[in-house]
């Protein structure tokens, strides 16, 4: 692990320790929702940072196919931010649905906004699934990134598709009052942009550590191919031409 | 022109291999019937619910053999180096795709036709808004066909193909199953005004997912 790396994970850890100490201590009380509304602080970053995987996933995919910046490293970034996104949204459903349980007093609401994202759970854990199918380099490059690419134009109609939908059922949304917070004082917005700064960092070092350990499996296969290739070459005592 | 011809010349290769190997006919549109009758099962043949719930019984049912016509459409080019053989035929991609999704769309409007007999039948939905069903079903068709075409190429030749597919396919076409399904109640309800704009919808999204096949289709198909 390079010195950089390291720096960033300790530069996270720290960040989300200072995280846990505003939300949970420095933060005051939500008038309506008392402490529940604390999960704001992991809510709001985890989802952000979602997105933002699945953006640069796009990015750096489009990176791949235009073919002037066409590199592995653009394919093996995409893949590292589609994981780590796939996480983070995982965590944004599950904390939602912690939060809605007080809140809304249902652990699942078809909401639009809770809908498309598990949409787009499934969505990219299909992504990762076709990046696990075996092929080469670019085989497997291409066919991700037209994935990829694909999977992010499809997410704004599903988003619009869902939202229309969900605005036919006016009768089961007066019942929930929205989990948004009124903000009050200094803390609570200053430990909101805290916990996305902090999960920002996260997900830098995290993709960065992925990227790396991507980048190490791709040259062990070659090196590992060639030094096949050579012990055949020495073995059968072939001349290679 | 060409284009055109090219289609019909690759859509009628695909039609002549399902009419001969009968996998649609005798495979997937049996598939679509069980699953309507397992609907009355799990729902109980309490007929009043089973006819309100039709249509988004009627899109699963569709969009389930859909996964079958999609697998199946890219089998077919598996063995003797089919592919190959397609690739090397100086057929433009966007033809090929157009022809393979064309081919897909044919079938399923066929297992439309039969699902949607058999659900008049077996849940005892009484026929409206005719104009908007049939509009509905052909806007509905050329999104699943163009987005099962689009993943079916995306997986071809790779492991796992069979159980990849329906993980690609299904959150893809979430649109279809709203707007197929919404419109539908609307016209069985008596009130197509409200199924018209999921209409709108459904073309929006069947001309997005054929040019997003038309552009992806040519490269995917080349090797590596």
């Amino acid at each position: 692990m390079s010195v950089r790396l390291k720096l960033l994970g300790v530069a996270s850890i720290v960040s989300l320790a200072v995280l846990a100490v505003l939300a949970l201590a420095v933060a005051p009380e939500d008038a309506r929702q008392g402490d529940a509304y604390r999960l704001l602080y992991l809510h709001v970053p985890a989802a952000w940072l979602a997105y933002l995987a699945f953006f640069v996933t796009a990015v750096a995919s489009a990176l791949w196919l235009w073919p002037r910046t066409r590199s592995t490293t653009w394919d093996l970034l995409a893949g590292a931010s589609a994981e780590v996104g796939v996480v983070f949204t995982g965590l944004t459903l599950v904390m939602g649905s912690l939060w809605g349980r007080p809140i809304w007093g249902t652990w699942w609401e078809w909401d639009a906004r809770v809908t498309t994202t598990a949409v787009l759970f499934f969505l990219y854990l299909g992504y990762l699934a076709l990046r696990r199918t075996g092929a080469t380099a670019a085989e497997r490059g291409k066919r991700c990134a037209i994935a990829a690419i694909i999977a992010f134009v499809d997410v704004p109609i599903v988003h619009f598709s869902v939202t229309w939908w969900e605005t036919l059922h006016q009768d089961a949304t007066v019942f929930n009052p929205d989990l948004d917070v009124q903000f009050e004082g200094f803390w609570m917005p200053f430990t909101l942009v805290w916990s996305v700064f902090a999960f920002t960092l996260l997900y830098a070092f995290l993709v960065s550590a992925r990227l790396q350990l991507a980048e190490l499996d791709e040259g062990r296969e070659e090196r590992e191919l060639e030094i096949a290739i050579a012990d055949r070459i020495r073995s059968d005592e072939v001349v290679p031409v | 022109m060409n284009l055109l011809r090219d289609s019909l010349l690759v859509a009628g290769k695909d039609l002549r291999i399902e009419r001969r190997s009968r996998v649609a006919l005798q495979q997937i549109l049996p598939f679509g019937g069980i699953v309507l009758i397992m609907f009355g099962f799990a729902l109980d043949p309490d007929r009043g619910l089973l006819a309100r719930v039709a249509p988004g019984l009627f899109w699963t049912a569709v969009l389930l053999a859909s996964l079958l016509a999609v697998t199946r459409a890219f089998a077919i080019e598996d063995t003797n180096n089919a592919r190959d053989g397609l690739r090397m035929a100086g057929l433009d991609g966007a033809a090929i795709f157009l022809g393979k999704a064309a081919a897909i769309a044919a079938q399923l409007a066929l297992l439309e036709v039969v699902l949607g007999i058999g659900v008049v039948v077996l849940y005892d939905v009484e026929v409206r808004g005719i104009v908007l069903l049939v509009c509905t079903a052909v806007a509905a068709t050329i999104g699943l066909a163009a987005t099962g075409t689009v993943y079916g190429v995306l997986a071809s030749g790779v492991r796992a193909r069979e159980t990849l597919v329906p993980l690609l396919v299904l959150p893809a076409v979430t649109p279809v199953m709203l707007g197929g399904t919404r419109a539908f109640e609307a016209a069985l309800d008596g009130v197509p005004s409200d199924g018209w704009p999921w209409v709108q919808l459904l073309v929006a999204f069947g001309a997005l997912a054929v040019i997003a096949g038309i552009m992806a289709f040519a490269p995917l198909l080349e090797e590596g």
